[in-house]
């Protein structure tokens, strides 16, 4: 019998060392949990369709919501927020449209349309200094040079000093090194049926895999935006088995 | 009227403003060398050179304002012509109303060659109106101008003295001035050519004839003209002052200017990164004196060859903060050709806005606590161009590419009606809808299958159609119908796609599609 420990009150404590190792790995992801880390999340998503740029809004809305359960915060968060993207995601899945937006944030977009890479990550960089702005969301095709483990962990420091959260969409990306905290790969689901029209299209939804991520475990799910974003646990690993269509065969 | 009686106005009439200036320019005095013979200026007009004005010499020749010039060269075969400079006689005046500014704190153009100066409580400075017109008086002669000068209750009475009247002439608050205007000539009352014709048609004269007739009877012949230049009844009300006439006033505006004179002319990036940072120090020093901000600045490099580059900054909030504008010019240098040196640098802030009190050390500021969000705005736009940024704004559009515009992101958003909520719309749209091939249920059924970037999509789920027409007060009459069609395929992926017409519409063959939008 290996050694336990038969005092139980120290093991309701847990102050030794090996408790507080053993915790961390504790809580799994969900949406809505209080927004303590630094956001900066990766998500890989084709180039044909706009899951990824939704699903960083549907990830943008639950930290704001998140973030806005004080009391005392009784005026509107009326700050502006950037999207920016290379001249490639512009001419594959387009330019944002602002009828189309959530309610809350469309009046509050600016558009960045660069050039290049290069440009995009400056333009990202720059936003993430400034303090005005409630969040930053970028878009760039392809796995480009200047966006190595370097230029991602800049954006990281960036996002972190001046606490601008940052979700970076890669269309069509290899998953090559990041220091992002939080990193998905996602794809279209079918959306649940809706309550009047069941031959409709309804409530977008995606299936989003979390493959690293610094606190929580990995872990898959089908995502929706109803309002809130809502989370179901999905299967243990659909990703693998139709790896041939998600784009990020190399690991 | 108190209010109007109370004011006092000075009208200075430069009577031959377009001859002494060219007298002023050739450095004659008046009736010596050149101006001794018969001088006129000529404009060219589409039936010959026209007589603007003309000096002593040739007036007393024959030669009159407006004559052609054919015409007075008959009468004195020895005229000499100079040609006429209306725009430089009009900057001209623009500085003499600033410099007319020493009798009272507002003056006003009046051209083609007038000032008015509101001189009122200023004449006591002078030690009354008699004196300050004599001080107006020999000031004008030191600078060589003929001028006839009034001063009168109203801008109206004070320029029909100084044109009708006698010289120096004033009109007193405690005076009766349709009495005392009563005999001036109906040219007083500042009217354009044709009514003063059809007032000398009428048999009226003088100022005082339009007293005699009922005010009715005129109110119904000029019911019709609203500029009080075809209006004799504005014109006189304007001059008793019993109505307003406000003044436009010139304002002397000075935009802040620095320069560096280089000892010796640089032809390295670093060097004149340099100097524009110091230029920069030297304008923020200015601006922060004035309680300025600048919108907009030019740079001008002068080189040694004699040639001069221009490169021109606008920020999106007005900023005194000589690093980050020396940061945002030094990225307009970057395509500049030194050549073989470039010997003058200068700064001038052609815009400026008030700026009372502004954060002090920029940069270590934005290092630490975050750029503000017009200074990234500044950065951004002056690396990836002004059109980069952009903000969209709803437009009062059904047809979906025009519901919505692209607008600079600080600029304010304009106010519009509330938008159709119960219209789903994509997250985003293509800049230019892509065809796609689609098998339907012809002529107007859903949606079946697709083929779009070579890849075949089934269509699980559709909703539709959306029918939205063209805008034919905008567009084409051959512009065709758009049925929208919300869809799914098999892999869950959400795409709006329309069908351009409808078969057998008359304007055009099968119906194309198109997809336009995606979703997420």
């Amino acid at each position: 019998m290996p050694q336990t420990n038969p005092d139980p009150s120290i093991v309701s404590k847990p102050t030794s060392a090996a408790g507080l190792l053993r915790r961390p790995r504790a809580a799994e992801w969900r949406p809505g949990l209080a927004p303590d880390d630094i956001a900066h999340g990766e998500i890989f998503a084709f180039g044909d369709d706009a899951v990824g740029s939704a699903l960083a809004l549907a990830f943008a809305r639950d930290r704001l919501a998140a973030a806005a359960s004080d009391p005392l915060a009784d005026t509107p968060d009326e700050r502006p927020w950037l999207w920016v993207q290379d001249r490639e995601a512009l001419r594959r899945t387009g330019r944002p449209y602002r009828p189309g937006l959530p309610r809350a944030l469309r009046h509050r977009l600016i558009d960045v349309a660069a050039r290049s890479a290069e440009d995009a990550l400056f333009a990202l960089e720059e936003g993430l200094r400034c303090r005005d702005l409630a969040f930053v969301m970028g878009e760039i095709t392809g796995n480009p040079r200047a966006l190595d483990m370097t230029a991602s962990r800049r954006l990281g420091l960036a996002a972190e000093k001046h606490g601008v959260p940052l979700w970076l969409v890669r269309l069509d990306a290899r998953r090559d090194l990041s220091s992002a905290r939080q990193r998905w790969v996602t794809q279209a689901a079918a959306s649940p049926e809706p309550r009047w029209n069941p031959a409709a299209p309804g409530t977008p939804s995606w299936q989003a895999e979390m493959f690293r991520a610094r606190r929580h475990p990995p872990g898959t799910w089908v995502l929706r935006d109803d309002g809130a974003l809502v989370a179901q646990r999905a299967p243990s690993s659909p990703m693998a088995e139709d790896a041939s269509s998600v784009p990020t065969q190399a690991v | 009227m108190v209010s109007s009686s109370s004011r006092r106005i000075l009208a200075i009439w430069c009577a031959r403003l377009a001859i002494d200036r060219w007298r002023l320019g050739e450095r004659l005095i008046e009736g010596e060398g050149a101006d001794a013979a018969p001088v006129a200026l000529i404009t060219e007009t589409a039936h010959g050179p026209r007589i603007t004005a003309a000096n002593t010499a040739g007036l007393a020749a024959g030669a009159q304002p407006g004559m052609m010039l054919a015409d007075a060269r008959t009468l004195c075969p020895s005229l000499a012509v100079v040609p006429a400079d209306p725009a430089g006689d009009l900057a001209f005046l623009e500085n003499l109303a600033i410099w007319a500014q020493r009798w009272g704190p507002w003056s006003a153009l009046d051209p083609p060659d007038g000032v008015i100066v509101d001189i009122t409580g200023a004449a006591h400075l002078f030690g009354g109106e008699a004196a300050l017109l004599a001080d107006a008086r020999a000031a004008f002669a030191r600078r060589r101008l003929s001028v006839r000068l009034a001063i009168a209750p109203t801008a109206g009475a004070a320029w029909a003295l100084a044109h009708h009247g006698p010289p120096d002439a004033m009109l007193h608050a405690a005076d009766d001035p349709a009495q005392r205007l009563a005999q001036l000539p109906i040219p007083a009352l500042r009217l354009d050519d044709d009514t003063i014709t059809l007032l000398k048609r009428l048999g009226l004269k003088r100022l005082g004839d339009l007293h005699g007739v009922h005010r009715e009877a005129l109110v119904r012949r000029f019911r019709n003209r609203r500029s009080p230049a075809a209006n004799p009844l504005i014109r006189m009300d304007q001059l008793l002052g019993r109505l307003p006439e406000p003044l436009l006033p010139v304002i002397a505006v000075s935009a802040p200017l620095v320069q560096r004179r280089l000892m010796e002319p640089i032809r390295h990036r670093e060097l004149l990164e340099r100097v524009v940072a110091d230029l920069c120090a030297d304008m923020a020093r200015l601006l922060e004196g004035q309680a300025l901000g600048a919108r907009r600045l030019e740079l001008g490099l002068w080189k040694v060859d004699g040639q001069v580059i221009g490169r021109r900054l606008e920020v999106s909030a007005s900023s005194r903060d000589a690093p980050h504008l020396a940061g945002l010019l030094s990225r307009k240098l970057e395509d500049v050709d030194a050549g073989f040196g470039i010997e003058m640098v200068r700064l001038r802030a052609a815009w400026t806005e008030p700026l009372s009190l502004a954060q002090r050390d920029f940069e270590a500021a934005a290092e630490n606590h975050g750029t503000s969000l017009a200074v990234c705005i500044d950065r951004l736009t002056v690396r990836l161009g002004v059109e980069a940024v952009s903000r969209p704004t709803p437009y009062a559009s059904h047809i979906p590419e025009r519901a919505q515009r692209w607008q600079g992101p600080l600029e304010p958003e304009k106010t519009s009606q509330g938008e159709f909520e119960f219209h789903a719309r994509s997250v985003k749209l293509l800049d230019r809808p892509e065809p796609i091939a689609v098998i339907y249920e012809t002529p107007d059924g859903l949606p079946r299958r697709f083929r779009w970037r070579g890849d075949a999509h089934d269509v699980v789920r559709a909703e539709g159609p959306e029918r939205i027409a063209p805008e034919w007060w905008r567009e084409r009459s051959t512009t065709r119908l758009r049925d929208y069609y919300r869809i799914e395929d098999m892999r869950g992926r959400r795409y709006w796609i329309y069908r351009n017409g409808l078969v057998g519409d008359g304007r055009g063959g099968m119906p194309e599609w198109f997809l336009q939008g995606l979703w997420g």
